[in-house]
């Protein structure tokens, strides 16, 4: 039944002696499979999140014990091909060549097989052995798609599994069968797609070309028929290893084969087509399923719209009324607890020491304790969007608007998330597989007006202009999403231009959600934050209590009030004396920090502040700190989530200069046109 | 069955049924959609196609959602499915 067995050697299963050896397993397969519910499953609390070298992508392992036995699971981005088109393609085949764990499980989903066997037509040609595991068949079976895991085993010559991993069906069946083929028990000769006639003797002239100078760990045939695809990645190395001379004869061979792309993929769902058929069973054709019908409210450009907020309109709702009071019960119960037992305990302690481990390092751990509740529940929703598959819908309904400022439509979800809390909005960039879309959207995040901003305008703006404050409000607020349209338009012209991708998207069938794989979802992407971002946003607390606190007593002689004087010319372009310039700086932990920092600075005289404000500070100038504030660098828990998702410096500090810049800039703008039309006055 | 000029996807109308002719614009989207489903010689229906934004096409039990650029990418020859060809034979005239 091998279709090539003089070109394709089969991958050698070297006999091993200890068979209670621990297992690396590579988990892979097609987006939308199920994939992190069986990892889940697997590994449970034991996954560790990481990064998978010099990558921005999250590379997910863990342990897992089934049966006696030990296995170590390394979980693959989730790709539909293994060509080089994107970071996760390269790094999963990376992973194969380089680790080369023992065994690869693949996952299928059942509802569409074939699609799902392009990633094994391709998985084959690597020399590592693959076991099948075909999951929700019954998600299948409603859509009328009748499954044989036995006859498609017998045709593929690789163990198959037919599984429904929600409800943990078949898993231990596909590690079970995964230790038997690494330990050699199973027989493993699989049948594996031959290349089209048309190009089989092109296919020939390469392989025999590029066989001597192949570095070691790369199988000849899978790198001759990289070079058939054109894979950008085996083009540019086999420029490296290839002496000049073949390289020329090979650069030929491909250059008048221009098209074999398009028959290599043909010829693998030729051969899949030949795999299924027996397999694979439609006894109801052309039933319309519960996804075709949900799908005509969900995709309509109307309905699907309206759909879409009353979603995000019940996220925002449950994190308000669930974390909101968590929250609170956090701030006043363990931390104003433990704040006063640490002064208690410090009570003999010099008064900087205590004011640097209480109002700088417990009240940074204060911030980083309060976003978790905001981070879990907002995780938790997400989680559910993704894993019943409505998440691809938004991305859908919201392409057209998003693509206008070069964005994709999976753009929407991060950026709308923003309104409630900027952290997890950067960090929700990850559903967004490229990299240079999903930098533009963590670029752009920062514009979207957090609920802390929110609270600060709705405090000071009826402070400043009690005539109208709604009016202002709202001109903020749209003048704000304005800039974050325009910047969105500079980025994409400028900055990332020739980066953009296409819209191609697959939107799976919907699916009933597995609360298990949503909870270990939320718990891992918050710990992660706490993990990472902690150390950034407790040194920034500290550093500035220190630049606040001294040397002299009260804000006003501080480091801080020291540097707002010298920024005070800067600020004179935006009609904002030194006070406001340190009120604003002090907003860098939190937001709300700027309302108790104007409250310190103004209130010295034992005014109340809403009765100062008014006075001393003229409308042009209140318009200008306003909108600087709603544009200033945003809080550092963001910087540090923005650091934590680029994994860059570079582009954090990218970030916080625009944000910085573009807020002078419109603050500038505002105040001297401010000033143009008559609402100037001198600043007392 | 199939009639011999292409027509292209982006101005297909909702339920349109064809065979997929080309994929034109590059290896790269043309490997992209393959490894989705989509490649010369699949039958593709289109689900929902409004004249702007993206649009709805499934191929190979796989809904994909295309942007108007990709689609208009594409070409697709024209195939009268069986059951409408059955209900020209039921009709009437016919």
């Amino acid at each position: 039944m091998n279709a090539n067995p003089q070109t394709f050697k089969p991958p050698s299963v070297p006999p091993r002696a200890a068979e209670s050896r621990r297992l690396v397993i590579g988990l892979a397969g097609q987006p939308n499979v199920g994939k992190s519910t069986v990892f889940s499953i697997l590994t449970g609390l034991t996954a560790e999140v990481g990064n998978w070298p010099g990558r921005t992508v999250e590379r997910r392992e863990g342990s897992a014990r089934i049966g006696g036995r030990e296995f170590h699971v390394v979980d693959l981005p989730g790709t539909y091909s293994l060509t080089s088109n994107s970071e996760e393609e390269r790094i999963a085949r990376e992973f194969i060549l380089r680790e080369r764990p023992d065994v690869i499980v693949m996952l299928a989903d059942a509802s569409a097989l074939e699609r799902n066997l392009y990633l094994l037509a391709e998985l084959l040609l690597l020399p590592i052995p693959v076991v099948l595991g075909v999951n929700m068949v019954d998600v299948a079976l409603r859509e009328g798609v009748e499954f044989d895991a036995h006859v498609l085993q017998a045709a593929l010559g690789l163990p198959v599994v037919a599984m429904v991993a929600s409800r943990n069906e078949g898993v231990a069946e596909l590690l079970a069968a995964a230790a038997a083929v690494a330990d050699g028990k199973q027989e493993y000769a699989p049948d594996r797609p031959e290349i089209a006639a048309t190009h089989q003797s092109v296919y020939e002239q390469l392989n025999a070309l590029i066989e001597p100078s192949v570095p070691a760990g790369v199988p000849t045939h899978w790198a001759a028929l990289k070079l058939l695809e054109g894979d950008r990645e085996v083009t540019e190395s086999a420029q490296q290893w290839l002496p000049p001379a073949a390289w020329a004869q090979a650069h030929e061979l491909l250059r008048e084969h221009e098209d074999a792309v398009l028959d290599v993929a043909g010829a693998r769902y030729e051969w899949i087509g030949r795999m299924v058929r027996a397999a694979v069973r439609r006894p109801r054709l052309g039933q319309v399923s519960f996804t075709d019908r949900f799908d005509r409210i969900a995709t309509h450009p109307v309905l699907g719209l309206l759909l879409l907020l009353s979603v995000f309109g019940l996220v925002f709702w449950l994190t308000f009324s669930i974390a909101g009071p968590v929250q609170g019960w956090l701030e006043d119960g363990l931390i104003a607890a433990s704040s006063g037992a640490m002064t208690a305990a410090l009570a003999g302690a010099p008064a900087w020491l205590s004011g640097i481990l209480v109002d700088g390092l417990l009240a940074g751990a204060g911030i980083v304790v309060t976003f978790v509740p905001i981070l879990f529940v907002f995780f938790l929703a997400l989680g559910l969007l993704e894993d019943t598959g409505y998440q691809s819908r938004m991305a859908y309904v919201m392409d057209r608007f998003m693509h206008r400022i070069g964005l994709h439509g999976k753009s929407f979800l991060p950026l709308f998330l923003g309104f409630g809390c900027n952290v997890p909005a950067v960090m929700g960039s990850r559903v967004i597989e490229s990299r240079p879309a999903r930098l533009l959207t963590i670029m752009l995040t920062p514009f979207v007006p957090c609920s802390a901003r929110l609270v600060v305008l709705a405090f000071l703006v009826p402070l400043f202009f009690p005539a109208f404050p709604a009016l202002v409000a709202w001109g903020l607020v749209v003048g704000n999403l304005l800039v974050l349209v325009l910047v969105g338009l500079l980025l994409d012209r400028f900055a990332f231009r020739r980066e953009r991708l296409a819209f191609v998207m697959e939107m799976p069938l919907y699916h009933v959600p597995n609360p298990r794989t949503i909870l270990i979802y939320a718990l891992t992407n918050v710990w992660t934050f706490v993990k990472r971002a902690a150390t950034i946003i407790v040194v920034a607390s500290m550093v500035i209590w220190l630049l606040v606190s001294f040397p002299g007593e009260s804000v006003n002689d501080s480091y801080l009030g020291m540097f707002g004087r010298v920024l005070e010319p800067v600020g004179a372009l935006m009609g904002l004396d030194w006070r406001l310039v340190v009120a604003t700086l002090s907003g860098f932990v939190a937001k709300e920090n700027s309302i108790a920092a104007l409250g310190i600075i103004f209130g010295a005289d034992g005014q109340t502040l809403g009765g100062t404000l008014a006075t001393v500070v003229a409308p042009a100038s209140a318009l200008a700190f306003l909108v600087l504030n709603m544009l200033f660098i945003p809080c550092v828990a963001t910087v540090a989530a923005i650091r934590q998702e680029t994994r860059s410096w570079g582009w954090t500090g990218l970030s916080a200069g625009m944000m910085l810049f573009s807020a002078m800039f419109f603050a500038t703008l505002v105040y001297q046109l401010a000033v143009l039309l008559g609402l100037g006055g001198a600043i007392v | 069955m199939a009639s011999t000029q292409p027509f292209i996807l982006s101005e297909l109308p909702d339920g349109f049924r064809g065979i997929v002719a080309r994929v034109n614009g590059g290896r790269e989207l043309a490997a992209r959609l393959a490894a989705m489903g989509l490649t010369a010689g699949t039958e593709i229906v289109v689900l929902q196609n409004r004249g702007f934004g993206p649009m709805l096409a499934r191929v190979r039990d796989t809904r994909i959602a295309l942007g108007r650029g990709q689609a208009s990418l594409v070409t697709v020859y024209e195939c009268q499915s069986p059951d409408i060809q059955a209900t020209f034979r039921a009709a009437p005239s016919g």
